[in-house]
């Protein structure tokens, strides 16, 4: 009976934690599935989980980094996730050398979204997901290392290679376009 | 640190994941090197264009409200269902005490005051707007009372309980002003009324346990002057609870 009562005092706590986020989790669920319809099935699933095992989420810990981790994983499951899973992700600990400036590179200062879109659309899951999360949801390493399930050191060196990776895919549509 | 460190570390000092012994030496070269600092303001502008970019797609506003559907699904339903049960009750507690009040001349006073208390709280579940100040924390909801009820109370915690609170309002007893308070525990709403003693005038027997059999418990106290009524279509146990925790936090 307790943990009835205990079930249901918590779940107006995760309505009020959880529904905040929605936006910002459809944004990231379209982005990984690059479909509405799959988006909106991944995002109903991932609140369905994550409401479903709310007792297992331990209050103080980051319940953000929680549910980015509940979508990734119900992601992962779905046929758009392993055919992603299968790309290779380069995980080199060591940090990348720095890019040095090149007059193209100079050039990418007012890029327009279509192409920046277009671009994190080419980018393989794994190089997009992180530039989204540190990028767009401003999440800090240690959160990202959360949400991922991958050590900080990985964190860092994944983002600054795919953030390089996306430099690099804007520069040749700028090419192309000029 | 020369340059070529410097920008290679440009996109981590955004990030905020830079040490603070990187972040030191990082600032001191680009306040020396004008090439650094425009290429920190370039990447400055490329975060905030990718960040613009990146917020592409917003849920349809069908598909929000499914979602909080889902979320919300029992609250919602349970407020739904009461409301028949709500008006016959409204219709029973009338009927009620008109005939209390020919039978039992001496419990007269007492037996209004009682279902004057049920029928505010049947008020409060009936209405649109149950509350005035919204909020399930008591130290935006205490303060709220200031100034509109002549006297002050203490709310209890409820974290760890299987209360919450769902806001208050202000409600009259006998053209006196007191405070309601409305709280839920799992889809029941119970009203907790604290008016002072002096304004309700008549001595209350402690417990109001007869009204039981018109499916609301309520359990009334007196406590530093205070008068209060804990009512609820709730379980007696769940009263009783609440009111613990009541008289503890005015004991604090």
């Amino acid at each position: 009976m307790a943990v009835t009562l205990e079930g249901v005092s918590n779940d107006q706590t995760f309505e009020a934690m959880s529904l905040p986020l929605l936006d910002q989790l459809y944004n990231f669920a379209q982005w990984l599935t690059q479909d509405r319809s799959e988006a909106e099935d991944l995002v109903q699933e991932t609140y369905a989980k994550a409401l479903k095992s709310f007792g297992l989420f331990q209050p103080g810990t980051n319940f953000r980094a929680w549910m980015y981790k509940i979508l990734r994983n119900t992601f992962l499951n779905t046929r758009t996730g392993m055919r992603a899973a299968t790309e290779p992700i380069e995980d080199d600990e060591t940090m990348l050398p720095p890019v040095v400036e090149t007059p193209e590179t100079l050039m990418i200062q007012n890029v327009e979204q279509q192409i920046l879109q277009a671009a994190l659309a080419e980018l393989p899951v794994s190089a997009r997901e992180i530039v989204l999360l540190s990028d767009v949801e401003e999440m800090s390493y240690q959160e990202i290392a959360t949400a991922l399930g991958i050590p900080i050191g990985t964190v860092m060196s994944r983002l600054s290679r795919a953030r390089r990776t996306l430099r690099e895919l804007v520069r040749k549509k700028l090419e192309v376009k000029a | 640190m020369n340059c070529e460190e410097a920008r290679g570390k440009v996109d981590a000092y955004l990030d905020d994941g830079l040490s603070t012994q990187d972040v030191r030496e990082l600032e001191t070269h680009l306040n020396a090197c004008r090439d650094c600092s425009a290429a920190l303001l370039r990447a400055v502008q490329w975060k905030k264009q990718l960040r613009a970019a990146g917020k592409a797609f917003v849920p349809t506003a069908s598909f929000r409200q499914r979602i909080y559907d889902q979320v919300q699904a029992k609250p919602k339903k349970a407020w739904k269902w009461n409301w028949a049960p709500l008006t016959a009750v409204l219709a029973a507690l009338v009927v009620a005490t008109l005939l209390f009040s020919v039978h039992r001349q001496d419990r007269l006073t007492a037996k209004q005051t009682f279902g004057e208390i049920a029928d505010l709280h049947v008020a409060t579940l009936a209405s649109q707007s149950p509350v005035d100040v919204i909020s399930t924390d008591r130290h935006t909801v205490k303060p709220w009372f200031q100034g509109r009820i002549p006297f002050t109370f203490n709310l209890p915690e409820l974290n760890g309980s299987n209360f919450s609170l769902i806001g208050g309002r202000v409600a009259y007893l006998r053209q006196s002003p007191g405070a309601e308070l409305i709280f839920q525990v799992r889809q029941h709403r119970i009203s907790v009324f604290i008016f002072q003693e002096r304004a309700i005038a008549e001595s209350l027997p402690g417990s109001a346990g007869d009204l039981h059999q018109l499916t609301f418990t309520m359990e009334s106290w007196t406590q530093d002057g205070l008068r209060y009524f804990v009512i609820g279509d709730a379980g007696r146990q769940d009263i009783t609870a609440l009111s613990d925790l009541l008289k503890a936090a005015a004991r604090s």
